[in-house]
Formats: C-alpha cells, structure tokens, sequence
C-alpha cells in the first residue's frame, strides 16, 4: 500500500507518447493540469473539467479517458497517448488531420484534441465504422462551431483512407 | 473546479481497502473508473479527507456465472461488461441499456459497481439491477451481506452501504426473458430525462422506470389489453413522485413514463 499525503507533492512517472516522463503533483491534482503544467503538454485542452465536453479526451493504456475525470497520480506507471502524439513528425498532418483540414472539420479548435483522440482510438479498433458509429462516438464531446457534420465526413474519408493504407500494407508484406 | 486536498491510497489488497475504512469511516471514499466520483470531487460536492483507489487490487476485475447470478467485480468496467461475449445471452437487459450508460470515452473507464455506489436516479445501471432484481455485495471487516437492489436504493445517491463497507460486486440474476429498454436524454449518453426497462414475468411484465423519482421504480404489471393497460400505466405515473428540473417537467416525465412504458409492454408482450 502507498498512501501519499494531501500537502506534498509526490513524483509521479509514466510514458507519454512512448517516452518516459514524470513530474511532481499533490494527490488532488488532475491529469490534465499535470500534462499542461507539469509537463507542457498544452496540446490536451481543459474545457468543463467535469468529463461532459470531451476536450481533455486521452489514451491511458490504450484506452480513451477524460484526463480531467483522472488523477495524475492514478496514472503512475501508465502508458498516456496525447494529441502530439498523432502527428507523424513535428509540422506533419496524419491522416486524420489532414481529412479534418480538409472538410473544415475544425474552426475554434478547443474541442478537436479530444475528438482527435477519440477517432484515432476508435478507428483503430473499428476499421470499417458506419456513420452511426461515428455519431454515437462523438456524443462524448461537444462542439460548438461546426455542427459536426464536417467532423463526420472527415472521420468517414480518414477511415476510408486509412482502411486502404493498412490493404496496402498487407499487400507488401 | 479542481478538488479539495485528500490524501491518496493506494490499495494493493482488499485488506487495507476495509482497514482504510473501518479506521475512517465517511471519511475516506473508495476511487474505482472516477466517472461518478471525480465530478463530485471537482464540483466539491464530495470533500472526502482519503481516497482509496482500489483498481489495482488484483481480483476485482471479474465477471463470473455462480449458480444463476452474474456477479461482476468492483473493478470491471462498464466496457469490458459490454464486451463480454455471453452478456447478450444472460443479461440481455444490461447489453441494451449499457450503450446509454455514458459514453465510449466514460465507459472505458467508469465501473458497473461505481455507477450503482453512486446511486444517481437517471442513471441505466441501478435501473437494470432493480429490474431485475439483483443484489449488492458488501463487506466490512467483520461481515459480508448483500442487499437487495430494492433496498439498496434508499433516496438520490443515498443507498445501504454502511461508511465502513465496500462494494465487493453487484449480481445480475441472468435472464433471458424477453426485455426492452428505452431513454429519452438531450444527448445520447447523457443521465436520463426518462429511462424505461420492461421484462416479462412469470404473470406479466416487470417495468423500471429511472430519471423521475429519487430512486429506480419498479412495478409488476400483469397482461392487460389496451385500454386497461393504459389506465394503469396513467395511474402508476400519477403516483411517481415526479420533480420538475431545467431539463424537463415532472409532467412531461410522467407523459414519457406512459408513452414509453406502454411501448415497450406491448414490445416484450408481443
């Protein structure tokens, strides 16, 4: 058993984006004011800090998480994906973003770090979703500029994208 | 909107879950998913002096069949009981109404046993206990005893649990009778204005309504025709003790509990 106390601030260490990291944080701190000030990772946006929005959607082992419904301290140890960690290199679009730059699928931006991390998950695990998959999906977060329509259609054009890459891919090999 | 000060327990066995709190009660609060509690915790409606996070606690995470119950762990998840191949086949209730308990991004992490300690009264998961009659697994140093979903609910998130017991599981009994499940939210995935389960029994149809008293609310309906069945779902949702909030009326629940509730009679009747 570990009990670490409300007044200190305790060393926290896990994976981001593969590489290894770690901090300091009271056991009251939540993960997205850790990535944000702990690690400057600004890239996850803190939008209602009450898991309705969605904007501060991560990956911890794989799976999705509000960070802000997460405490830094329960991730110790775990392996966090974050939205730097989508772009192929620094300045690069992936594939999502770049259907997302194309259908207009963003305009303030606040809420597309988190739905950008639930696509990359979501396809991943669904290669070939339907469109109400992809609605259903994106009930977990709120956006206020687009109306979603444009989101949908990136999503459908990224997994269409994607789906032939990965045939491409088998067919290399 | 970030939390009180607590400290942070992490618990490796289940003894040190119930020493933690048998030694400080109301206290301490038990951290499974964090997808009923951490709102609370940053809205400061909980202030809790310890927290004791129990989900790396290595046997909580199962599902298993004992006998004709489902019992499902503390640690499972709300994903990974919707995943679980035999769900559809056992507890086909809980396969429908577990899409509308929160969304993908929550259920990867909020529990079954989270959702039920927390006792909101729109939520999916304490409706499907009380429609079909399950039990909650409690334990304190001393004890266990289960309680029935009935009782357990005893007022909006206020249940049976003593501050010195942790919810071990809950139990399903399986049952694979024909079932439905409806919800009206403003969002797929939001807590329920209205949400409705109906099972058919041995003399009738079993319907659970959530959303509109401060409890999950069962009655036991037998077959009734149409006009009849009309009049008594009017009088069962003239009873409900209804409430009025921003998102709807007490009136508009009560026309849901008699639009929906007839549906879905009629669907698992037919």
């Amino acid at each position: 058993m570990s009990r670490l106390s409300s007044g200190q601030r305790h060393v926290v260490r896990f994976t981001l984006n593969g590489k290894p990291c770690s901090g300091e944080a009271e056991p009251r701190m939540l993960l997205t004011d850790f990535l944000r000030y702990q690690l400057g990772a600004t890239g996850t946006h803190v939008g209602c800090e009450h898991g309705v929005c969605g904007a501060c959607t991560v990956e911890i082992d794989g799976n999705l998480a509000r960070a802000c419904l997460t405490l830094a301290v329960q991730a110790d140890g775990c392996a966090v994906r974050t939205v730097e960690g989508l772009a192929p290199a620094p300045a690069r679009l992936g594939i999502l973003h770049a259907a997302f730059k194309r259908n207009h699928a963003l305009q303030c931006g606040f809420c597309t770090a988190g739905i950008l991390m639930s696509l990359d998950n979501f396809l991943r695990e669904n290669p070939k979703p339907s469109e109400q998959e992809i609605r259903d999906l994106l009930t977990g977060h709120l956006c206020r500029c687009t109306g979603y329509t444009p989101i949908v259609r990136a999503a459908m054009e990224a997994a269409a994208e994607l789906a032939g890459d990965l045939a491409k891919e088998k067919s290399d090999a | 909107m970030k939390p009180a000060v607590f400290d942070y327990v992490r618990a490796e066995h289940r003894d040190e879950v119930l020493e933690g709190l048998a030694r400080e009660g109301g206290d301490a609060r038990i951290i499974a998913g964090g997808q009923s509690l951490m709102p609370m915790l940053n809205m400061r409606l909980a202030r809790p002096k310890t927290l004791i996070d129990i989900m790396r606690l290595p046997d909580l995470a199962r599902i298993e069949r004992k006998g004709g119950d489902i019992v499902i762990g503390a640690g499972v998840r709300q994903a990974a009981l919707l995943a679980w191949p035999e769900l559809g086949k056992t507890l086909p209730l809980a396969a429908r109404a577990l899409p509308w308990t929160g969304h993908v991004q929550t259920r990867s992490r909020g529990t079954v046993c989270g959702s039920i300690a927390h006792a909101d009264p729109s939520a999916e998961l304490p409706l499907v206990l009380c429609a079909l009659g399950g039990e909650v697994h409690l334990r304190n140093t001393k004890k266990r005893r289960r309680v029935t979903a009935k009782d357990f609910f005893a007022g909006m998130m206020v249940t049976a649990r003593a501050d010195d017991e942790m919810i071990e599981a809950v139990s399903f009994p399986a049952d694979r009778r024909a079932c439905a499940f409806r919800e009206v939210a403003r969002r797929h995935g939001d807590f329920a204005i209205v949400a409705c389960a109906a099972v058919v029994t041995e003399n009738g149809v079993r319907l659970a309504v959530g959303g509109v008293a401060d409890t999950p609310v069962t009655q036991e309906f037998p077959r009734l025709e149409s006009s009849a069945l009309d009049d008594a779902l009017n009088a069962f949702a003239y009873e409900l003790d209804a409430r009025d909030d921003v998102h709807a009326s007490a009136r508009y629940r009560r026309d849901l509990v008699r639009l929906i509730g007839a549906d879905l009679m009629r669907e698992v009747l037919s």
